[in-house]
């Protein structure tokens, strides 16, 4: 028998396609490797009666023909899923039920994954280091006292640990990338519009975005393939026919013309990630490609405008949560007013608080305009910025994070500089754009580290293919000890 | 200084969450440096630029106004805290 913990996704739907192991088998494998697990605090909620009866369900009637043949799959807790527990990492969330199922989690049961549980994360997706979460922070499997990264932590963490074999997570300002370089994994953004937002919580709806955490890049077009599709259900979702990622992929990438934008080399910059950049583009030279340094003017602008865009909206789609529809409720208060306030004084954690305060600030009378219209006229700026590059290059090629993960605890007492994590990753998300992180070394600690591609808008195919190349250059590769068994 | 105590009382009360009194002055240098760091787009002179209005690269779509999602009452209602049969319970509002 194969060790299925040193194999891709792709390796494991042959093998189930081959007949060498059955679905059940694999959940099996899954079950005991997060039950060994429970240390570094991955799942919320597990739902394994319900996944054994999936898989035995599958084993029956064997359709072979989708893409995930009976394959056990974890996703972050920001998936409504219908009857599992969904709680977004919030204490306000403890006990929601959904009884609906989001749109990118029905795409992956319609290609025959079943529910393995739901993952860790921030509160609400707020945070980059998964030390937000109501349910406690996640541990890397990297090293015990690193965080896994955030928003997305849990599933970065679970993936590295091989607790599933693939996941999905959510990116609003970095989330999918900077836990997939923190813990040597692949995590895609896709383009605004290309998965639906349907059934995920939300945070600020004008950046989310669903994507693929996998342990390849195959994997990655493979998942990508899987999840994204055409919803009525959610109006920014773009119409058009699902592409074949999985089977387009390709290394050919001979002419393309890659570009490198100087507003990336930032002050205080880690040796090791300017040389993984280098290596990053010597490979990209040596591969037939075009390297032109291009500028992206209004990058050290892209972080404050988040942080006035995001916590806006997000003040705006968190005032849903109130005690009354669903949701926890608070038994003080003399009346509704008082109810309403001590419910989310009690539900929401410090971080979320933070940011809804600071988007009702900035959407508040007399600061309306001085802020949010401000943010709105900058984030075009930097939109135009990319647009202006993409008619010289390709692709666009920069380090995912400032740093390899860091210790926990190291930053919860300074919000802002947490927020600088996401300096690299938070530009992709204002402009709406794909961006893939890929795993491409290591620090002189052992601590991965990954290079981000990013391409034009619904240009994933070709975005693919460059990762695809350079991954098959770098031969990353991680050999965890499971130390935490 | 963009914020001060007052002000983060008075935008508690307009995001309806209440705060305890000993954890004011930490949130209240929190929300300044946040805001002092945004500040840095004034920088900026945008008066020429356009306020982007969606990032959606689309125009939204018009659809037949008829109800598809009817007959579900059991559904929302399930979560709700404090229920009967067809509402939602709430504090007393009128006195």
């Amino acid at each position: 028998m194969v060790d299925l913990n040193n194999i891709s996704l792709t390796e494991i739907v042959k093998l189930v396609k081959l007949k060498k192991v059955s679905s059940l088998e694999l959940t099996n494998h899954y079950i005991k490797n997060i039950e060994k697990g429970k240390k570094l605090n991955c799942f919320i909620t597990t739902c394994f009666d319900e996944t054994i009866k999936k898989s035995k369900t599958f084993d029956a009637k064997k359709n072979y023909d989708s893409l995930l043949p009976g394959i056990p799959i974890a996703v972050k807790d920001l998936f409504c899923t219908k009857d599992v527990k969904t709680t977004a990492g919030s204490k306000i969330l403890e006990n929601f039920v959904p009884t609906y199922e989001s749109t990118v989690t029905s795409n992956l049961w319609k290609e025959g994954a079943v529910l393995l549980g739901k993952l860790n994360c921030d509160e609400f997706a707020m945070g980059s280091s998964n030390e937000t979460s109501f349910f406690g922070n996640v541990i890397n499997p990297i090293e015990k006292d690193l965080v896994p990264g955030g928003s997305s932590g849990g599933s970065s963490s679970a993936l590295a640990a091989s607790f599933t074999p693939a996941t999905i997570g959510t990116d609003t300002g970095g989330s999918i990338r900077q836990p997939a370089s923190f813990t040597g994994t692949v995590g895609l953004k896709p383009t605004y519009g290309l998965c639906s937002r349907w059934g995920i919580v939300a945070f600020a709806s004008s950046l989310d975005q669903a994507g693929p955490m996998t342990k390849n890049v195959e994997d990655c077009a493979l998942m990508l393939e899987a999840i994204s599709s055409y919803d009525k259900k959610d109006s920014t979702s773009i119409n058009k026919k699902k592409e074949n990622y999985s089977k387009n992929l390709n290394k050919n990438i001979k002419g393309m013309k890659i570009g490198i934008p100087k507003e990336y080399r930032v002050d205080n910059m880690p040796k090791e990630i300017e040389q993984l950049w280098s290596k990053g583009i010597d490979i990209l030279k040596k591969s037939g490609v075009k390297i032109i340094d291009i500028s992206l003017p209004h990058t050290k602008y892209a972080l404050p405008t988040y942080y006035i865009v995001a916590p806006a909206e997000a003040s705006s789609n968190l005032a849903r949560y109130d005690g009354v529809k669903f949701g926890y409720r608070s038994n003080k208060g003399k009346n509704l007013i008082e109810m309403y306030e001590n419910t989310r004084g009690e539900g929401f954690g410090d971080e979320v608080k933070r940011r809804v305060l600071i988007g009702t600030y900035v959407l508040s009378s007399g600061y309306y305009d001085a802020y949010y219209l401000k943010a709105q006229k900058v984030r075009k700026l930097i939109k135009k910025d990319f647009d202006n590059s993409f008619k010289k290059v390709d692709a666009i090629l920069t380090p995912s994070t400032p740093s390899s993960a860091f210790k926990i605890g190291e930053k919860t007492s300074d919000p802002i500089s947490m927020y600088l994590n996401d300096i690299f990753t938070v530009p992709v998300n204002l402009a709406g754009l794909p961006a893939i992180s890929l795993p491409a070394g290591q620090d002189s600690k052992g601590r991965p580290l990954g290079l981000q591609l990013i391409s034009n808008s619904l240009d994933e195919q070709r975005m693919l293919n460059i990762a695809f190349a350079i991954e098959s250059e770098i031969k990353f590769k991680q050999n965890l000890n499971r130390w935490w068994e | 200084m963009p914020i001060d105590k007052n002000q983060v009382k008075k935008v508690a009360k307009l995001s309806r969450i209440s705060l305890e009194d000993n954890k004011i002055d930490s949130l209240s240098k929190d929300l300044d440096s946040i805001l002092t760091f945004v500040e840095k787009l004034n920088e900026l002179d945008t008066k020429e630029i356009k306020t982007l209005k969606s990032i959606a690269d689309k125009t939204l779509e018009a659809r037949n106004d008829i109800v598809d999602d009817g007959k579900i009452k059991d559904d929302i209602l399930k979560n709700s805290p404090e229920k009967n049969e067809d509402f939602f319970i709430v504090p007393k509002v009128i006195e």
